[in-house]
């Protein structure tokens, strides 16, 4: 869940105006320019926001599958199965989080934790959590399985009428840094699974597209920069890899206080540099 | 500042103008008693009829950033403190020294009132700057860097080349009976000590400093700390502490630089030469159980303290800047001070002297007992801790009648680094 300040920014025009590239062919963007654009050091921002659509897309797309899968074996009665598929389901939805969760409406009804919405209508991801774990069963959450399908393929038909632009990508890698440091740090995502690895993983690797599609533009723009957001994703993930377990991740309850707090600072230390990811753009 | 200092940055700072000179330039000394009728408005309105080459500094509370040592311990105490403590992440020496050109950047422009960093021009970037001090004047700002014996080894390892240069004065303290120290109030690679008439321009310094190491160093604790305003107390008395008791009257006097030279900066010989005109600081986060306080007889509290609540005054004196007589005693043949009385326990042969600099802190509530986490910020300055410092503490842990109220949760020490000049960095001598 985060506040809802992106749809504002989604309907923008994209016509921001890329400080590298003064040509006149700059502003109209066709696909096809883009190996040429890239050898005239003239980075296309817009061939990137159509990139990361691309991508976003594609993890939509399987959180589709995987939601369908998940929320199947809750309506087949299968705890153990339905448990296993929740995090692994859930990191696409956070991957693509600046696209995923850019529908006010739907956001809630997918994603919602216990008190943030009243009780009566709360649904979801989290409810079928709670039954999962605290209560060990699927016994009357089929019904929430069922909406949740149906919330999934209505977001995934949604997200075809985004129009993402380049503030939206700067934006949005900050964001997903600043979701994992004031929710997922502090255990409060997934309250109930303890899987916020999970989630802490695929938010970070959310930015970490962001970032891809982004740096060959910062790095035109400032080499040092682009070089110090690379060593602190690395030093990120070289944190996150010691709580490894087979194809996940360990609990986030056996984090020690101290394991946590360094989490969260090397979050910080990342999403520092990320956030002047902006210098790309001229505002 | 103590005076010979002060002829320098003034010679560096032409435009660093006194309010005497303001004064003198106005031509006209009977503008003076406008000035203390109506304020700072007064001043600011005296210096518009100065050149605007003149006008820019100091009538906006500006102390000199640069100089031979540095500001914030011999500058005249301020309202407020944020301390913070911090540890380095950075690995590389060069980072280090990088975060330290950064940081004396930074701050030079703080403690003249204006912003860090470029302006905001754009929007699709978060500013330099985070903003909350905008507008306001400095505030007599003063950001005091010091390094901790952890930045030169840790785990017997030299860390950043450092190790060869690390003072011998430099180390943990020693465990005094009676501390209570805890891991979240204790330690740290580095520190900042900001103190400003104006707390939120005081925390502005430090978040912004903390902002720019991120990456280099992270937070490890940190206190807020205030004392009376001078708004409050325009006779500038002797401040208060928690307890009620006027305390640490007795100072070297900051304004003499023998003085000064003899029990704060450290001199040539007295170790590593990158430390002359800096100096030793130790810091002491100590709880005060002021509900169990507010409970003492009065007459208690001032054997306590060995002074007069009211006055301020030694036991068996009348004014509070009446020398002790320690061995003075009442009809009854008692000694007026007690022989556990905090003055005369801190006192002990009267050879030790450091130059205090403490603050109040009040945070909230102690989560275990459900009473005031509140008490003394203690800070003090001094060329040797070892010879100064530890003496004092020794005496104090063991015979202190004060210690039934108060526990120190936190400490540390640092070496204060010297000041620089204009172009230079803090901690250039350290690294070069």
């Amino acid at each position: 869940m985060k506040r809802y300040k992106l749809p504002v920014i989604l309907f923008l025009s994209s016509s921001l105006l890329f400080s590298c590239s003064q040509s006149n062919e700059s502003s109209t963007t066709e696909p096809a320019k883009k190996e040429t654009a890239k050898e005239s050091s003239q980075v296309d921002l817009n061939q990137i926001s159509t990139d990361y659509r691309t991508f976003a897309i594609a993890e939509i797309d399987e959180f589709v599958k995987k939601t369908e899968e998940f929320a199947n074996a809750v309506i087949a009665g299968d705890v153990e199965k339905a448990k296993e598929l929740y995090a692994p389901a859930r990191m696409h939805y956070e991957r693509s989080e600046p696209i995923a969760e850019a529908f006010a409406e739907l956001d809630p009804k997918i994603d919602a934790r216990e008190g943030d919405v009243p009780d009566a209508e709360w649904g979801g991801y989290h409810r079928i959590e709670k039954g999962l774990w605290v209560e060990n069963t699927t016994k009357g959450y089929e019904k929430y399985a069922e909406q949740l399908i149906k919330d999934v393929k209505l977001l995934r038909a949604k997200v075809e009428t985004v129009d993402v632009t380049p503030d939206l990508l700067i934006t949005g890698a900050v964001d997903l840094l600043n979701e994992v440091s004031t929710s997922k740090v502090t255990g409060e995502e997934d309250r109930y699974s303890h899987t916020d690895l999970y989630d802490f993983v695929a938010n970070v690797e959310g930015a970490e597209k962001i970032y891809e599609l982004m740096s060959p533009a910062l790095k035109e723009k400032d080499e040092a920069l682009a070089k110090e957001i690379e060593q602190r994703f690395q030093a990120v993930y070289a944190l996150l890899d010691k709580y490894k377990k087979g194809d996940g991740y360990i609990s986030y309850t056996e984090l020690t206080k101290d394991q946590v707090k360094e989490l969260s600072q090397s979050i910080n230390e990342l999403a520092e540099p990320l956030s002047k990811l902006g210098v790309v753009l001229e505002g | 500042m103590s005076e010979p200092d002060k002829k320098e940055t003034t010679s560096v700072f032409n435009k660093n103008v006194s309010r005497r000179d303001v004064l003198k330039a106005a031509g006209i000394g009977g503008v003076g008693v406008l000035i203390g009728a109506s304020g700072i408005g007064g001043a600011l309105a005296l210096a518009d009829v100065l050149p605007t080459s003149q006008k820019k500094e100091n009538t906006n509370a500006v102390v000199p950033f640069y100089g031979k040592h540095q500001a914030g311990i011999a500058t005249e105490v301020q309202n407020h403190i944020y301390f913070a403590a911090f540890d380095v992440t950075a690995e590389d020496r060069n980072e280090l020294i990088q975060l330290f050109k950064e940081w004396t950047k930074a701050a030079a422009a703080m403690t003249e009132g204006k912003s860090v960093g470029d302006p905001a021009n754009n929007k699709y970037l978060p500013p330099d700057d985070t903003g909350e001090a905008a507008g306001l004047n400095a505030s007599n700002l003063t950001i005091t860097f010091g390094v901790g014996p952890t930045l030169f080894t840790k785990n017997n390892k030299d860390r950043f080349g450092l190790q060869k240069k690390q003072p011998d004065e430099l180390k943990e303290l020693p465990k005094f009976p009676l501390d209570s120290l805890e891991e979240q109030w204790t330690g740290g690679d580095l520190c900042i000590q900001a103190c400003s008439d104006d707390l939120q321009v005081a925390f502005h310094a430090v978040r912004n400093l903390a902002r720019i190491a991120r990456g280099k160093a992270v937070l490890r604790w940190a206190q807020a700390g205030f004392q009376r305003t001078k708004q409050a107390s325009p006779k500038k008395e002797t401040p208060r502490n928690l307890f009620g008791f006027k305390d640490g009257t007795v100072n070297p006097n900051v304004k003499n630089s023998a003085e000064m030279n003899q029990y704060v900066w450290v001199q040539p010989g007295d170790g590593p030469d990158w430390l002359v005109n800096g100096t030793y600081l130790v810091v002491r986060r100590i709880q005060m159980f002021i509900e169990v306080w507010d409970r003492t007889t009065l007459k208690e509290q001032e054997n306590t303290f060995g002074r007069y609540r009211d006055s301020g005054a030694y036991l068996g004196q009348k004014n509070e800047f009446d020398p002790p007589d320690f061995e003075k005693k009442d009809e009854n043949g008692e000694y007026y001070i007690p022989m556990t009385a905090h003055v005369r326990v801190a006192h002990g042969d009267g050879k030790q002297k450091i130059l205090r600099r403490s603050y109040s802190y009040a945070d909230g509530i102690d989560a275990k007992t459900g009473t005031f986490d509140a008490g003394l910020l203690f800070i003090s300055f001094q060329r040797s801790i070892s010879k100064q410092f530890i003496p004092i503490q020794k005496r104090l842990s063991q015979m202190d009648e004060l210690n039934e109220y108060i526990v120190h949760r936190g400490s540390a020490v640092f070496a204060c680094l010297p000041g620089v000049k204009k172009g230079g960095y803090i901690g250039e001598t350290l690294f070069s």
